[in-house]
């Protein structure tokens, strides 16, 4: 028997809180939990900095690639297996893509790839690729199987149904983070009926459609996305953090680029601050070991730095107004001046941090959205885009809700002991009062 | 503050009109692979790399009233325009912390191609990791239904190569 189509000798199962059991019967994916880039994944938290908002979520992006790669099982192995228009031939193919869909995500993704120039999608090409223990996983199933693993999740792989079902607008990936995220942060949003969504999805030539029965399950599940937004991911506080973590990043890089001596040097950061981050340095580093990091550098002589990592390890975060950058952008260019009279850099004390979402879009023939719709199957086989049958679904799509928040440290601003007029002009533009 | 904003607003202006958010796309991709300072991520869609980041950051412009986009019925279909307005001049200058280096030439340069053009360009442009036979044929299999001629893609492949001169 090759090894692709290898079966354990007894199937093993992982307790999971969201969907119960994980399933694994293939020796490959059983292979691929087991290597160190994927074991790596336990180590970095599915939601960054989300845990110092709700407590709960300290989940990682290891129980969450498990959760993707189950949802896609029993898609394939449960809904697709018995219909005709289904290759099974992909079966395999699609598992892989699931599990290791995530695997290059570093700790606190976004703040590293905005102040380091990453990008965690290059990552996974890489460790998927490159000389890991993943990729000798792979290639055992066949030389060319490693390249069309990384081309699913590139969505770059000619079968687009086999692209749609890891990332489109209803998809496992996200079907698995909004009641994952939901159940560890302890939120009531973010709950759908997943079983009913998997039970009407069809595979149709070059997407994945859902029977029109099945429509009022995915207006659900589009109304949880959207509370989960709003109500968890955009949550004002999580943002303040993530300012603060980006704004840590950002010192230690200008520290390091002038040639500052730290107390205790970052050898695992060196490679990020010079730009040359190589795969090896980018698996050894974690969550761990940034926020190791961290509390070391609460004692550095750097005043900036020690502060942020102080503020960060203590939850001493910032706090916020509403910004408009439209009508308000001049009013900044006066608070970054009146920050520098009061001693305080803006370049680190005063953010401006946007959150955006679109919950829902389509592509209109002629138009040059870049959004795959989600299409129902109606009974007469036509198929018909949702917003045009579901009136819920249309009242949000193409309807993007973006917010501005200027964030800064109110502790600093309220203590008159130096520059009290300034900071009396600088409370006065804020709006900030003791309470 | 607002850095990446004001980066675009100085590509707005130096291309002056700029027709099409899938053209608006790949300029800006395509500046950025010639290392000019865009930080908008980019992942590979229907028509090449495209960026939501971008997408976002240009409705957000528009909101702030810095950029005014014109939805025109054209031959059929819609296609977008784009603008500076005087507010969106007035926060261009306003910028003097902005790196002085000269986009101009370059982004005039590729809006002067076609939309098509830049779709294949830009698409190369994203697979150039590869050794060039299975670049053109990760293009010609992606992009299936552009049906790209060889002829277009050794045109497009020249371009690159006179862009790079430009930088």
């Amino acid at each position: 028997m090759t090894y692709a189509m290898q079966k354990l000798a007894e199937e093993k199962v992982f307790k999971d809180p969201v969907h119960r059991y994980i399933h694994v019967r293939d020796q490959v994916v059983w292979d691929l939990i087991g290597t160190r880039e994927f074991q790596r994944l336990r180590r970095i938290r599915q939601l960054g900095t989300t845990y110092l908002t709700f407590h709960g979520a300290e989940h990682s992006r290891f129980n969450h690639s498990l959760g993707v790669y189950e949802i896609i099982r029993r898609i394939v192995d449960d809904v697709f297996a018995p219909r005709p228009e289904w290759d099974n031939s992909e079966r395999l193919l699609c598992l892989c893509a699931a599990l290791l869909h995530d695997l290059g995500h570093g700790p606190f993704s976004h703040s590293f790839e905005k102040v380091f120039e990453l990008d965690h999608e290059e990552f996974t090409q890489a460790i998927i690729l490159g000389d890991t223990e993943v990729n000798a996983v792979l290639k055992k199933v066949s030389s060319a199987f490693p390249q069309q693993v990384a081309d699913v999740i590139a969505k770059t792989y000619d079968n687009k149904r086999v692209i749609s079902l890891i990332s489109s607008q209803i998809d496992a990936d996200r079907m698995d983070y909004l009641q994952r995220d939901a159940y560890f942060t302890g939120v009531s949003y973010g709950h759908f009926d997943m079983e009913r969504i998997l039970r009407v999805l069809r595979p149709k030539e070059d997407q994945v459609v859902i029977k029109s029965s099945g429509m009022h399950a995915v207006e659900d599940y589009i109304m949880s996305r959207y509370q989960m937004y709003w109500q968890v991911y955009f949550h004002p506080v999580t943002r303040s953090s993530e300012v603060i973590l980006t704004k840590i990043l950002h010192r230690a890089k200008e520290l390091s680029e002038h040639g500052y001596e730290f107390a205790y040097e970052p050898r695992h950061f060196m490679s990020m601050f010079s730009g040359n981050v190589t795969l090896k340095d980018y698996l050894n580093l974690d969550e761990s070991i940034v926020m190791y990091y961290f509390q070391m550098w609460e004692e550095e002589k750097d005043p900036i730095l020690s502060d942020l990592c102080h503020r960060f390890m203590q939850r001493r975060l910032f706090k916020y107004v509403e910004f408009d950058p439209s009508k308000e952008y001049k009013k900044l260019n006066k608070l970054e001046q009146l920050f520098r009279e009061a001693d305080l850099d803006p370049e680190y004390y005063l953010v401006v941090d946007s959150s955006s979402d679109l919950p829902y879009d389509f592509y209109r023939p002629g138009e040059e959205e870049e959004r795959v719709p989600i299409h129902l199957l109606m009974p007469n086989g036509e198929l018909r885009e949702l917003s045009r049958q579901s009136e819920i679904v249309d009242a949000i799509s193409g309807k993007r809700r973006t917010d501005h928040k200027l964030y800064y440290p109110k502790d600093y601003l309220m203590d008159d002991s130096s520059h009290k007029e300034t900071k009396e002009k600088i409370r006065a533009i804020l709006g900030v009062s003791e309470h | 503050m607002m850095k990446d904003h004001a980066r675009l607003m100085k590509a707005f202006s130096a291309l002056g009109e700029i027709v099409g958010r899938k053209k608006l796309q790949k300029i800006i991709f395509i500046a950025k692979k010639h290392n000019y300072a865009f930080h908008e991520k980019y992942q590979f869609h229907f028509f090449g790399p495209y960026s939501e980041e971008l997408t976002l950051r240009v409705e957000e412009l528009c909101n702030m009233g810095f950029i005014k986009e014109f939805n025109e019925k054209k031959s059929g279909y819609y296609q977008y325009r784009y603008e500076v307005t005087e507010e969106g001049q007035a926060f261009l200058e306003a910028q003097n912390e902005l790196a002085a280096e000269n986009l101009t030439p370059f982004l005039k340069n590729l809006n002067e191609q076609s939309s098509r053009f830049l779709e294949l360009v830009s698409t190369l442009l994203y697979f150039d990791t590869l050794e060039m036979d299975a670049r053109i044929e990760k293009v010609q299999k992606v992009k299936a239904k552009q049906n790209y001629m060889d002829e277009e893609i050794a045109e497009a492949l020249a371009y690159i190569e006179q862009l790079n001169q430009l930088v």
